[in-house]
């Protein structure tokens, strides 16, 4: 069994009770106090050479921040942060830790890495509950930029971009900035507050948001062609279906749009507002990711019994693993090996036929190929079905620009410096790696930025 | 936030509405709509772009929910808070030689546009437009205006030809050759008046209608089968081949929130004779 309580000797969790958190949005943990916090950064030795730096795609000065938590003194750790993260509050809440930072950290041969993930959480917030101070930028320097998407990409292009001193417009097709962080991920682990006050500190730098714009659309390739850079931060928003018999049946939804209803238009508070969503009474998601887990979740707090089936075993799951337990800890049913072959219902979902799968040898992933068994067919009950098995790069505008060269999977080509096959045209984030993350969308973004800063200034 | 310019009725729950938005009226072409957020509460609803000049466009809708009521309720100087657009893809308006363009109730609203452009396109172009009765039809005067000919029918003959528009339709392509054919209207108007080409084989043209969210190809709440293949009509539409789309679906799809929707709209009638106004939110 993978899945299991925190190690001897970690932090305290600070999970809200489950019969309280599963009715409600409010964030599930509370993030740690300033004793805590100060106690847990003095583990921190302090390395000469900093392993944990070289785990952060953005390559915060981890010992430097956490060397100003164990002194108490939160304001100045929080100014070494934002000299590399403009995103702190959103980072220490999503970033799977574990795989980065933490898991370079030394202390992690021994015993259990510094909570760095946390600890740059609890500075974030300690700042924004005080006032942020904005960081330093330069003057004005006459270039123009224009970046594309304001997820988290296009937000950390923009911020760098700015602090540079260039000109940026920022164009965004929803009403509102910040990608998955807004419409995807769920409040309950990332606070609609403060993404928003987090995209507040980059507009601040003299980001000239455009809301409602759909480049492509609103705003033409030879208009987009007109800046003196151009950042493609557009993301993998494109819903994959899986091609069952009874798949547009109302209430089969893919993640994305259950999440979009719920997260960015509220419809867990419909009629209040007045974007509904169909509140299933059994709700079956499938796919093993965050996303499902999100997914999951979300249908539980709306009031349905949920069924998680995967197709691979309880140890293969993608999603991060402390999320995958909360999940199970919220009530959500894990059905392992399983894939649906068929949605059923005539002008509505009444149920889901499955199979039962079975491991074979092993894929190009080093991971057991799962194989359908024959007459293993079992239905479950369900009104609402969720398909939350991956998404490609958004399509619209890549496919307006066909000089742009493409990967397989219909993402953007870029050289190591983020550059794409067409002059002064650079991306980053999930348009160009397929959808990843966010500290990887950010650290992208960072080095596209610095490329694009060299490119302007050398001619 | 984005500035009504003028508002009013056009006829029994048809209404019209100017909207100054630049990034849209620089760019929309005939086909084309935007999305509509009328508040931080409301809904992203779709409308077709029906009419551009210099920084604002036009929507004409018909009132049948919360949000479309609550629309028609807004009066020049008011503001809607988003308006996304131009978004789709624009129709094809090539030269085809004979178009015939086929409105029926607010549908009519796309014609004019996609008329002018066939025109501009060097086509010959014949408007039909259907209504349940004479006090039903819009646009007539714009639409003599845009077309070669304009022919009207209503179901109860108080205007012009007494029938349905597929009527007159069938008797166009017997008296001429049609090359195309736009139908655009409620998904079972478009459904039956395709029918009248089939036959023929005439290229012919539907705007589909599903319920969207983004209207960006983000969420798959739009997807419509058209020619057996799952199509996103924001991004891949909203006009398709008549004769290849799954209208069962589409009709299907367009009922998934019909419970919400109608307690929606009457929380929103409730509110409205409590406080007689103010904010319209239930
Ligand atoms: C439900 C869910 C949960 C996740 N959980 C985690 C997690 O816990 N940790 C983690 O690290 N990662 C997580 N991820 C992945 C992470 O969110 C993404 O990798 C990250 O957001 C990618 O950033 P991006 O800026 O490249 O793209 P996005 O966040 O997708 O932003 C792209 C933006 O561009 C806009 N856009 C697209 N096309 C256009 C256009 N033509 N014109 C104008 N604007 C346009 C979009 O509207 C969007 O706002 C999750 C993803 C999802 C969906
Ligand atoms: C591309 C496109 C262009 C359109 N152009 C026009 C137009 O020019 N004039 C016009 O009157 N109507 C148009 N519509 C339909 C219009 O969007 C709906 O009438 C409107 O969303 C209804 O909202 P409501 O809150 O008033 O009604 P609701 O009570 O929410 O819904 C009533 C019915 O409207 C449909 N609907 C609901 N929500 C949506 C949604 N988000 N997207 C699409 N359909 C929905 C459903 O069939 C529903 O049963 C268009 C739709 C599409 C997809
Ligand atoms: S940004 Fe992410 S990877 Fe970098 S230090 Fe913070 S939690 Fe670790
Ligand atoms: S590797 Fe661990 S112990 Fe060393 S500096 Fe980084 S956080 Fe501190
Ligand atoms: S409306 Fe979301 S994909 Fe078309």
């Amino acid at each position: 069994m993978r899945i299991s309580a925190p190690a001897k000797g970690a932090i305290p969790m600070h999970d809200r009770p489950v019969d309280q958190r599963v009715h409600d949005f409010s964030e599930v943990d509370g993030g740690m106090t300033p004793g805590e916090a100060t106690i847990e950064a003095e583990r921190c030795l302090q390395c000469k050479k900093p392993l944990c730096v070289k785990g952060c795609p953005v390559t915060i000065e981890i010992p430097a921040f956490l060397r100003e938590v164990a002194a108490g003194n939160f304001p100045k750790a929080a100014a070494i942060i934002k000299e590399q993260n403009m995103l702190p509050a959103i980072c220490g809440r999503v970033c799977p830790q574990e795989v980065q930072c933490e898991e370079q950290c030394i202390l992690g041969l021994k015993e259990r890495p510094v909570a760095i993930g946390e600890l740059e959480r609890f500075v974030a917030d300690t700042e924004r509950a005080q006032g942020m101070v904005a960081p330093k930028k330069q003057v004005h320097n006459g270039r123009r930029v224009a970046v594309v998407g304001a997820g988290p990409a296009g937000l950390t292009a923009s911020a760098e971009l700015a602090r540079m001193g260039y000109h940026v417009t920022l164009f965004e097709s929803l009403h509102a900035a910040g990608g998955v962080l807004m419409y995807g991920i769920p409040a309950f682990r990332l606070p609609k507050e403060i993404v928003k006050a987090e995209i507040d500190a980059v507009l601040a730098l003299g980001v000239d948001l455009k809301l409602n714009h759909l480049v492509g659309r609103s705003v033409t390739v030879a208009e987009l062609l007109d800046f003196d850079a151009v950042f493609l931060g557009t993301g993998a928003g494109l819903p994959y279906f899986m091609g069952l018999p009874g798949e547009n049946l109302p209430g089969v939804y893919s993640a994305n749009e259950f999440l979009t209803r719920v997260n960015l238009m509220h419809a867990d508070q419909f009629p209040v507002f007045d974007t509904p969503v169909k509140r299933g009474s059994r709700v079956v998601v499938v796919g093993g990711g965050n996303v499902a887990m999100d997914a999951a979740r979300v249908a539980r707090r709306l009031g349905g019994k949920v069924t998680l089936v995967y197709r691979r075993r309880e140890e293969d799951l993608p999603a991060r693993q402390a999320e995958t337990l909360r999940a199970k800890e919220e009530g959500v049913d894990f059905v392992m090996c399983a894939n649906p072959v068929r949605i059923l219902g005539d002008r509505g979902i009444t149920g889901v036929e499955c199979v039962r799968m079975e491991m074979c040898a092993p894929d190009q992933s080093g991971r057991p190929e799962p194989a359908p068994i024959e007459g293993s067919h079992f239905t479950i009950d369900a009104d609402v079905f969720i398909a939350a098995i991956g998404q490609g790069p958004n399509p619209l505008l890549i496919s307006e620009i066909p000089q742009l060269k493409r990967g397989k999977r219909g993402n953007v080509t870029v050289d190591s410096e983020f550059r794409t096959s067409m002059p002064k045209v650079f991306a980053g984030g999930d348009v160009a790696t397929g959808a990843a993350t966010v500290i990887l969308a950010m650290g992208a973004a960072k080095s596209a930025a610095k490329a694009m800063d060299r490119m302007m200034r050398e001619g | 936030m984005y500035t009504i310019e003028t508002a009013g009725q056009l006829a029994d729950k048809v209404y019209h509405m100017w909207v100054k938005a630049p990034h849209v009226a620089h760019h929309a072409q005939a086909g084309q709509f935007v999305i509509f957020r009328i508040d931080d509460k409301g809904e992203r609803i779709p409308l077709t772009i029906s009419a551009v000049k210099g920084d604002s466009f036009r929507v004409i809708f018909m009132t049948i929910g919360k949000t479309t009521t609550h629309l028609a309720a807004l009066k020049a100087g008011d503001h809607i808070q988003d308006v996304a657009g131009p978004l789709g893809k624009p129709s094809e308006t090539h030269r085809f030689g004979t178009c015939v363009l086929v409105g029926g109730g607010v549908g009519t609203a796309n014609l004019p546009i996609i008329a002018r452009t066939l025109k501009a396109s060097g086509n010959k172009v014949i408007g039909i437009v259907g209504a349940r009765n004479a006090g039903l039809l819009i646009l007539e005067d714009e639409m003599t205006e845009a077309c070669d000919e304009l022919l009207i029918s209503t179901d109860d003959g108080s205007k012009g030809f007494h029938g349905f528009a597929a009527d007159l339709l069938k008797q166009v392509m017997a008296r001429e050759q049609v090359d195309v054919v736009w139908i655009i209207g409620p998904a079972m108007m478009m459904k039956v008046t395709c029918e009248a080409t089939r036959p023929a084989g005439i290229k012919t043209f539907v705007s589909l209608n599903p319920v969207m969210v983004d209207g960006t190809g983000m969420c798959g709440s739009c997807r419509v089968i058209v020619g057996g293949e799952t199509k996103f009509a924001c991004v891949d539409g909203p006009e398709f081949d008549a004769h290849l789309v799954d209208f069962n679906l589409l009709m299907g799809r367009l009922r998934t929130y019909q419970p919400e929707e109608k307690k929606s709209l009457e929380g929103y009638h409730a509110h409205l004779c409590a406080c007689k106004g103010g904010d319209s939110h239930a």
